[in-house]
This record gives C-alpha cells, sequence and structure tokens, in this order.
C-alpha cells in the first residue's frame, strides 16, 4: 500500500512534468510532419498564395487544438469555470493561471512549424514568387507583365521545362529564401527574449498571488485525481458486496451440496468503513450529483 | 488483499489508458500500411475513379471495424444492451457512454488513413485526373481529339511511362495541380477533425457533466462487476471440482476395498498428512482402476454431505424441493468457499 501510495505521489507532484512532457513530444512530431510532408507548390499564378500561406497557417492551428485536446489541465479548467458555485468560491484567478499555463503549453508547436517553415524557406518561395517586382532581376524583365506573371510563378519548380538552369530563377528563389531564413530567425529570437524577460520579470510582480494560483489550480487537479480513484474503489467494493448478496440468495441450493462456509466477518468492517454507508444506485447519484452542484467549502 | 486491491486499482486506473495505447498503435499501423502499400493506378478512363475512391474509403471502413473488435468493452456493451431487465433498471445513457467512447477510439485510425491518403496526393491524382481543367493548364484546342480520347489520354497521367499527352496538357503542371487540390483537401480534413474532437472535449464539462460523472461511473461499474463475477465463479468452480474429485477417490476406495475383500490398510500412526493425501489408494492396480474409471465412467455434478444420505439423483443443481433439514453442529463442512476478501 505505501508503495502504491508512493507512485501515485509521484505521478501527482510530476503532472507538470508529464504535460510538458506531451507538449515536447508534440514539438517533435510537428517538426517531423514538416520533414515527412512532400511539399509541392503548384506553380499557377493564383494557387501558389493559397497554398504556401496555407501550408504556413493551418497546420499550426491544428496542431494548437491538438495541444489544448491532449492537455488534461483543460478539461480541469473548464469544468472549474463552469460550475455552479455552491459552497465553494470561484477564484478567478486560478482560471487565469490555468488557462494561461494550458495556452503557452498549446502554442509551443505552432510555433514550431512556423519556424522550422520559415527557415526552409519553401513556403514564402510558393507564396511570393508572384509578388516579386521584375525589374529586379534581368531574366524576367523584358516580358510582357502577363507573360512574367506566368514565369514568376513557375519559379518554384525547379524542374519546370520553361525554367530549367535558368539564372534568373535561381536569384528569385535566393532572394526569397533570405527573406524567410531572416523573419525565421527575427521571429525566434523574439520569441525566445520574450519568455526570458516573462521569466525574469514574473517575481517582480504579484508573485505571492502567483504563488496561491498555482497552489490551488494544482490541488483541483489532484483533487479531480483522487475523487475519481475514490469512485473507483468504492465501484469495486459496491461490486463486490453485490456479488456476494446474489451468491447469498442461492445458498438453498448451495447448502445442498454442501461446500459454503457461512461467510466470514473478519475483512467485513474494513469495508464497511470504504464504502461510507453507500451502498445502492440512487444514493451513488445522489452523491455524484451534490459533488457537481455544491462542492464542500474549504 | 491489499496488494489485489492496488493492482486493481492500478488496471482500473489504466484501463484508460491502455485503450488509448491501442488506438494509438492502430493509428501507428494505419499509416505504416499505407507507406507499405503499392499503389498502383490503372490509368484507364472509368477504373480510375473507382480505384481511387476505392483506396481512399474502404481500408478506413476496415479499420474502423477492426477498432472495434479489438476493443474489450464491446462484449460488455452487448451484453448491458441485451439483458432483460430483471430487478435492475437499464440506462440508456450508461450504453450511450460506452458505444460513444468506444466509436470515439475506432474513428481514429481511419481519420489517419485518410489524411495521409490525401497528404500524399496519389490517390486524389488517380481518381480525378480525368477531371483537369484541361482549358486553364494546356492547350484545350489540340487538334484531332474528340472528348472520349482526351479522357483516355488524361486517364494516363498518373502513369508517367505512358503517358503521351504532353502536347495537350504537360504531365508535371497536371500532377501538381492534382496534388495541391489533394493536400488543400488534406489539411482541411485534418484541421475539421481536430477542430470537432476539440468542440466534443471542451463542450461536454459546460453542459451535461453530472450526467457525465454518472454515466461514466456506471459503466465503469457493469466492467468491474462482471471481472469480480468472473472470478468469484472460478473460485467457486475450483472448490467444486476439489469436493467432486474428493468424493470420486473416497467412493472409489470404498468400492475397491469392498471388491477385493482387503481389509483397509491402516496407514502407520505417524504418516499423518502424506497418507491421507493418498485417499487411500495405495497400490498400482487400484490406481489404475481409479484412472479408467475416471476416463470412463466420470462422476455426476453432484456432491453429497457426507452426514446426509446421498438420495438426490441427476446432476448438477437439483433444484426441486426442500432439502432434508440440515443436522445441526456436528455436521462436517467438506470444502471451503474462497473468496479474495
Amino acid at each position: 500500500m505505501e508503495r502504491f501510495r508512493m507512485i501515485f505521489q509521484y505521478f501527482h507532484s510530476n503532472s507538470e512534468s508529464v504535460m510538458n512532457g506531451i507538449c515536447g513530444l508534440l514539438a517533435l512530431a510537428s517538426v517531423k510532419m514538416y520533414a515527412c510532408f512532400d511539399f509541392s507548390c503548384p506553380c499557377l499564378p493564383r494557387y501558389n498564395m493559397a497554398y504556401g500561406l496555407g501550408i504556413m497557417f493551418v497546420p499550426p492551428v491544428a496542431l494548437f487544438l491538438c495541444g489544448l485536446i491532449l492537455n488534461r489541465q483543460s478539461l480541469v479548467m473548464l469544468e472549474e469555470w463552469r460550475r455552479p458555485q455552491g459552497h465553494r468560491k470561484k477564484d478567478p484567478a486560478v482560471i487565469r493561471y490555468l488557462c494561461s499555463s494550458i495556452m503557452q503549453r498549446a502554442m509551443v508547436a505552432p510555433v514550431v512549424w512556423i519556424i522550422v517553415t520559415l527557415l526552409d524557406g519553401k513556403c514564402l518561395i510558393c507564396a511570393f514568387s508572384s509578388s516579386v517586382d521584375p525589374e529586379k532581376f534581368v531574366g524576367f524583365a523584358n516580358a510582357s507583365p502577363v507573360q512574367v506573371q506566368q514565369l514568376l510563378a513557375k519559379v518554384p519548380c525547379k524542374d519546370d521545362e520553361l525554367l530549367r538552369n535558368n539564372t534568373s530563377r535561381k536569384a528569385v528563389s535566393r532572394y526569397l529564401r533570405c527573406w524567410s531564413q531572416a523573419l525565421g530567425w527575427s521571429i525566434l529570437l523574439i520569441l525566445i527574449a520574450a519568455a526570458f524577460l516573462a521569466r525574469w520579470l514574473r517575481p517582480c510582480f504579484n508573485q505571492a498571488t502567483l504563488l496561491q494560483a498555482r497552489h490551488w489550480s494544482n490541488y483541483i487537479d489532484i483533487e479531480q485525481k483522487i475523487f475519481e480513484e475514490t469512485c473507483c474503489e468504492h465501484s469495486r467494493l459496491f461490486a463486490h458486496k453485490c456479488i456476494l448478496h446474489f451468491f447469498e440468495s442461492m445458498r438453498q441450493e448451495i447448502k445442498l451440496h454442501s461446500f459454503i462456509l457461512p461467510r466470514e466477518g473478519e475483512g467485513a468492517e474494513g469495508e464497511e468503513d470504504l464504502l461510507r454507508g453507500i451502498t445502492d444506485q440512487d444514493q451513488v447519484n445522489k452523491l455524484l450529483k451534490m459533488w457537481y452542484y455544491e462542492k464542500p467549502p474549504l | 488483499m491489499d496488494k489485489f486491491r492496488m493492482v486493481f486499482q492500478f488496471l482500473q486506473s489504466n484501463q484508460e489508458s491502455f485503450m488509448n495505447g491501442i488506438c494509438g498503435i492502430m493509428a501507428l499501423a494505419s499509416a505504416q500500411m499505407y507507406s507499405a502499400f503499392d499503389f498502383n493506378c490503372p490509368c484507364l478512363p472509368h477504373y480510375n475513379l473507382a480505384y481511387g475512391l476505392g483506396i481512399l474509403l474502404v481500408p478506413p471502413l476496415i479499420l474502423f471495424l477492426l477498432g472495434f473488435v479489438l476493443n474489450n468493452n464491446v462484449s460488455m456493451l452487448a451484453e448491458e444492451w441485451r439483458r432483460p431487465q430483471g430487478q435492475r433498471g437499464k440506462d440508456p445513457a450508461v450504453l450511450r457512454y460506452m458505444f460513444c467512447s468506444m466509436a470515439q477510439r475506432a474513428m481514429i485510425a481511419p481519420a489517419v488513413w485518410v489524411s495521409v491518403t490525401l497528404l500524399d496526393g496519389k490517390c486524389i491524382t488517380c481518381a480525378f485526373c480525368t477531371s483537369v481543367p484541361v482549358e486553364t493548364l494546356g492547350n484545350a484546342s489540340h487538334p484531332g481529339l474528340s472528348p472520349g480520347e482526351i479522357k483516355q489520354v488524361l486517364a494516363r497521367i498518373p502513369c508517367k511511362e505512358i503517358y503521351d499527352g504532353q502536347e495537350l496538357i504537360a504531365n508535371e503542371v497536371a500532377v501538381r495541380y492534382l496534388r495541391c487540390v489533394s493536400q488543400a483537401l488534406g489539411w482541411c480534413f485534418v484541421l475539421l477533425m481536430t477542430t470537432l474532437a476539440f468542440l466534443v472535449r471542451s463542450l461536454r464539462p459546460c453542459f451535461t457533466q453530472a450526467a457525465f460523472l454518472k454515466s461514466r461511473y456506471w459503466s465503469h461499474y457493469i466492467d468491474i462487476e462482471r471481472k469480480l463475477f468472473d472470478e468469484t465463479c472460478t473460485e467457486h468452480a475450483r472448490s467444486f471440482a476439489k469436493v467432486c474429485i474428493q468424493q470420486f477417490f473416497e467412493g472409489m476406495s470404498t468400492d475397491l476395498e469392498a471388491a477385493r475383500c482387503h481389509p483397509p490398510r491402516k496407514a502407520p500412526a505417524d504418516a499423518g498428512e502424506a497418507a491421507k493425501k493418498l485417499l487411500g489408494i495405495t497400490d498400482q492396480g487400484t490406481m489404475n482402476t481409479a484412472l479408467k474409471s475416471w476416463h470412463r465412467c466420470k462422476p455426476p455434478l453432484q456432491l453429497h454431505p457426507p452426514a446426509l444420505p446421498s438420495g438426490n439423483g441427476g446432476n448438477g443443481w437439483a433444484g426441486e424441493g426442500q432439502p432434508p433439514t440440515q443436522p445441526p453442529a456436528p455436521r462436517k463442512e467438506v470444502a471451503a468457499y474462497y473468496s479474495w476478501v
């Protein structure tokens, strides 16, 4: 029992590290997904922009939602937000703390995707090749506007027969990649600087409130887990009693074959305590309803 | 008992994570299956659509059904659904909860297959290559080809080696266009699925939390009760078998002694436990007869208490009539009812 309690305490205290682990895994998965994804620019005038920007922004939204779904604390926060007040007051600081920690963790994978996309450069080249100023590049300066658009749209496709080995195509491609990588590194630098400042300056503002909010948000999480465990234990004992009662009621026929001993009562007192006097369906339903509508005061 | 309780709690709290693990393995298996699958577009006008859409939609259906098959709780759901009401009312909310949680887990592998298929692009390229807009992407005014022949040419787009319509529309242009459409569909599908999952997960606490807690509790309860009942029956069967066999050996021993007119051999007083376990059979011939008798003529499933005349005919549960009144205290109990508690 002691060992079990220790293991459980370890998990409870480390729910933060479990969530950090999930967040890291999701970031790695996002990099892997980008590497496996076969980027294929359509090289057509209007489709390029839609495709390029779509690949840059739609997967991050999906990754953000995944981050919210996989985070257990989001459910805890929603329950705490929507519960009726009952005997326990609601603290908006706790809900805000939970919300901000969930959002921060969920934002990691989308940001990783966007940065990897920008550093790789293919998306931006595909999206903005038609928007480049053709005057700057020798090969495109002398063509008619329609032709220029067509040619520029084909820049991301290296193997296209029109532009194969065209030096102007390579020039446009390098130019856009340079912009893309500069943007990527700048965003990375800004985000890391912001995270650094946030972490350093946080103790200067409202540290006490923060400690309280963190404590009570941990408490809510642990309370939820322990309630679920207690329900499991209760249902196990409930089932056990139910089955024994069922066998008892068959006792007449069993007695005929005389292989049942009268039930010994030495374990019964301990279990009566654990059942806490709740022994039928209506009482359990009432208990669960009471737990939701009127949580006990702290 | 404590150890059992610990293990049971661990398994119960981890039953969900066990099912999640199976669900994740199936999703990985579905992605692996797709990459191992050798996609082979037929490159013929009407076959392309059937093949492409078939590969897109039939394996997900199979994976969905497999998800249900691999889920242990399906039989539990079926039992609960079909049982007669008896003294315990049936709660449709519990059945709905069990079905929904199984369906959600079973949907993941098919969704992964469809996403991977769309993001890869080969299926859509194969299925819709005859619908490429030749007017915008190629030379629609290419002479000498009737619409049927144009379709034939376009149908060969996925098969680069036999494609002969380079003047009509360049192969790379068409393939890039179709793959772009396919990937756009794929990412929209992924976004749609994650949005649905997010909505399902986040709207539940806002509306039906109390009902949800109830359904979850009772569905766990049904599962635990079934397992405990099975264990209790196993223990019961063990005791039954033990006494049945014991009585068989005693009966054999008595019969054999009577048949051979041997005086019962008295075990030496200090043999103790071992002699008792011999059950009165102490030589090869007797043992052989016992084994033969066990094979040819198993005893009825009816244990007679030694103090009572064994007057009940038949085997199995004798439900008829009242049992004869039990003699009080000196009755010998010949087996114990074992319990985990």
